[in-house]
């Protein structure tokens, strides 16, 4: 079978159109490890949104969004490392539950909830003189770039149901390349953006909640319900967690291939 | 047993059954003259077949009008270290023919196994094997009794048709610790005319799946996280501690978790009928099949007994083998388990099943989607 690869476009040219103004950032008074930001310039992206989507009930393919991105972005160059993290532990700002100490200080932090991820980033927000936070769904496509992925729905007829769970399974377990272990950071290289590691085997949190979408046959589009309790995660494939779960498991009812590890970075908020 | 068992018993096979003991009237004068101790004194066909690694099971005919023969099996015992979980967990593993459960056995009712039972020099243990399907000596385990660097040839007639388990069981500790380390497999004994339901009639099956399931117990260090050895040797005494708690750390189909799942999947199409033969050689399981169902169900394995019909879960009970047939109608993913779901998912025991097909709206159909919650009239 074969299955289209969701697309992302980027374009570049207008890239240029409005030059990133942001004043640079003074250095965080503490002794707190600044993580290497990247500034992507201001832009646009189109791109397959998070969300289920339908049409008069059924649920259709994810329609494309241009999503500009006016002032730009800055994002971390890699995912928060367990060294990073383990400073908000003994800080007593992040639970100690998700880590007994930097075991392999260079790695990437596992097994972390959205809400351990927030709880770093309101930490490290009052560690620094500016405000980070989760990246949304979209800031984290257009800094992914060509390693965006989706969640490979793949193109089916939308009236049997199962065509989609097994395009979809075909295509969640297709990539077998890389075993579940964590790497320390920039073991996966960079993408065209300079960031490390955004198609790994850790998956990243976003800030996004999960939305079910409604088309109108005029074409409108309309939320019809959100659930907060659940976010975004992106990475290899998009997949959608609850918010206090730290390793997602293979099993039940859920056969899609589980995040093999989640983990997060942030971006400078403002 | 009941009456009506009996019935359907001599009608479907001429067969005597009495007090649950089975035997052939034409292969009776073998039984009380003294066994032959070479296979080719039997006189009869001999067929060598190569097994094959589960859930994959050698090609063999489910009903069959030859005369009984002898199906002859080899098996090399493989000591080694396997990875059982995603984390890159290692087991130092104890194999019947390098995999995790051993090869599955077909023969028919009547046939008589002769299995080469190989000790490799590279090996460290002795090692045996226990026939649940055969009689006397220990199963076989009294016989088979090898060191690393020999061979023993085992011959045993297949009395009673059902699927069995067979393990390793050298006896003392040894016996549970070579088992939950992966020294288990099944023997399927079909009857000469192949599967029937409760009333006798024929029933077949497109394709078979044998499911070996495993408790594993992997040492843990001090911080919690499961300890690796260099040998057997060194894994005992930590691992038959961890064995005592009765809890293992892994609960697996096919020797790791995601045997079973992805690219690995079990595969089916809609309109085929599955035999599932699932084994458990050390503890009960509960195998169910979600949005399926047992459509014949031989709970404990026995084929002389009636077949459950639509069931919805079944009970393996720790050291036996039991079969399912299901004949798939809808088109998808299925996930197959056992219905203890904390060791569904936390410990491992799940496979997939990837049916191809056309959806039929009739069976199931989702009338109205997600959405807001309706206003009720008043």
């Amino acid at each position: 079978m074969l299955i289209p690869k969701p697309t992302l476009f980027i374009a570049a040219a207008i890239a240029t159109l409005v030059a990133y103004s942001a004043p640079r950032l003074a250095k965080p008074s503490t002794e707190t490890i600044e993580p290497e930001m990247i500034t992507l310039q201001a832009g646009q992206m189109t791109y397959p949104p998070a969300g289920e989507f339908t049409r008069s009930g059924n649920p259709i393919n994810t329609p494309l969004k241009t999503v500009h991105f006016a002032r730009g972005l800055q994002i971390m160059k890699h995912q928060v490392t367990q060294a990073e993290y383990w400073k908000c532990v003994e800080d007593k700002g992040c639970p100690s539950a998700v880590l007994h100490g930097p075991a392999s200080p260079d790695a990437p932090v596992v097994g972390v909830s959205w809400r351990d991820a927030e709880a770093y980033a309101i930490w490290y927000s009052g560690k620094a003189t500016r405000r980070y936070r989760l990246p949304t769904d979209g800031e984290w496509a257009f800094a992914a770039g060509s390693q965006f992925r989706s969640e490979g729905w793949p193109d089916v007829n939308s009236s049997d149901p199962a065509q989609r769970w097994l395009a979809r399974y075909e295509s969640e377990f297709a990539d077998d390349s890389i075993d579940n272990v964590p790497r320390p950071t920039g073991s996966f290289g960079a993408n065209e953006n300079g960031l490390l590691d955004v198609a790994s085997n850790v998956w990243e949190w976003t800030d996004s909640c999960f939305v079910r979408i409604g088309i109108r046959d005029s074409g409108e589009q309309t939320i019809t319900s959100t659930n907060c309790g659940v976010r975004v995660v992106e990475g290899r494939h998009r997949t959608y967690v609850t918010d206090f779960i730290r390793d997602v498991r293979l099993g039940g009812c859920a056969v899609g291939k589980p995040p093999a590890n989640l983990g997060f970075r942030l971006v400078r908020g403002d | 047993m009941t009456s009506p068992m009996i019935a359907f018993a001599l009608k479907a096979r001429t067969i005597v059954i009495t007090r649950g003991t089975v035997i052939i009237g034409a292969a009776f004068a073998t039984l009380v003259a003294p066994l032959p101790t070479q296979a080719n004194e039997l006189a009869l066909k001999r067929e060598q077949v190569e097994l094959v690694a589960p859930p994959f099971v050698h090609p063999h005919e489910q009903a069959t009008e030859e005369k009984p023969k002898i199906v002859a099996f080899r098996m090399d015992i493989q000591e080694k270290e396997i990875v059982i979980d995603d984390q890159g967990t290692k087991l130092q593993a104890m194999t019947f023919n390098g995999s995790i459960p051993g090869p599955m056995v077909v023969v028919h009712e009547g046939d008589y196994v002769e299995l080469t039972l190989v000790n490799p020099t590279t090996n460290t243990l002795p090692h045996n094997i226990d026939f649940h399907a055969a009689t006397g000596g220990l199963g076989g385990g009294a016989l088979t009794l090898i060191n690393p660097g020999e061979q023993v040839v085992l011959r045993w007639k297949a009395t009673r048709p059902g699927v069995f388990v067979y393990h390793c069981a050298p006896g003392g500790l040894m016996t549970p610790w070579h088992v939950v380390s992966g020294m288990s497999g099944a023997v399927m004994v079909l009857p000469r005319d192949g599967l029937k339901d409760r009333d006798g009639r024929p029933l077949h099956y497109d394709r078979i799946y044998y499911i070996g399931e495993n408790d594993f117990y992997v040492p843990r260090d001090e911080k919690g996280k499961f300890k690796s050895y260099e040998s057997l040797a060194e894994a005992y005494a930590d691992t038959a501690k961890v064995m005592q708690t009765l809890t293992p750390t892994h609960v697996v189909f096919n020797g790791r978790v995601g045997a079973l799942t992805g690219k690995a999947a079990l595969t089916a199409n809609v309109g085929e009928t599955v035999l599932i033969v699932h084994s458990q050689a050390n503890r009960d399981s509960r195998p169910h099949l979600i949005g399926g169902h047992g459509d014949y169900v031989w709970e404990t394995g026995k084929f002389s007994n009636r077949p459950e019909t639509d069931l919805e879960t079944w009970l393996i009970r720790g050291g036996s083998a039991g079969a399912a047939l299901y004949t798939f109608r809808q088109p998808g993913i299925y996930v197959y388990l056992t219905h203890n779901l904390i060791e569904a998912v936390q410990l491992g025991a799940t496979a997939h099943f990837k049916v191809e097909g056309k959806w039929d709206d009739d069976l199931m159909k989702q009338v109205g989607p997600p959405g807001p919650i309706a206003a009720t009239s008043k």
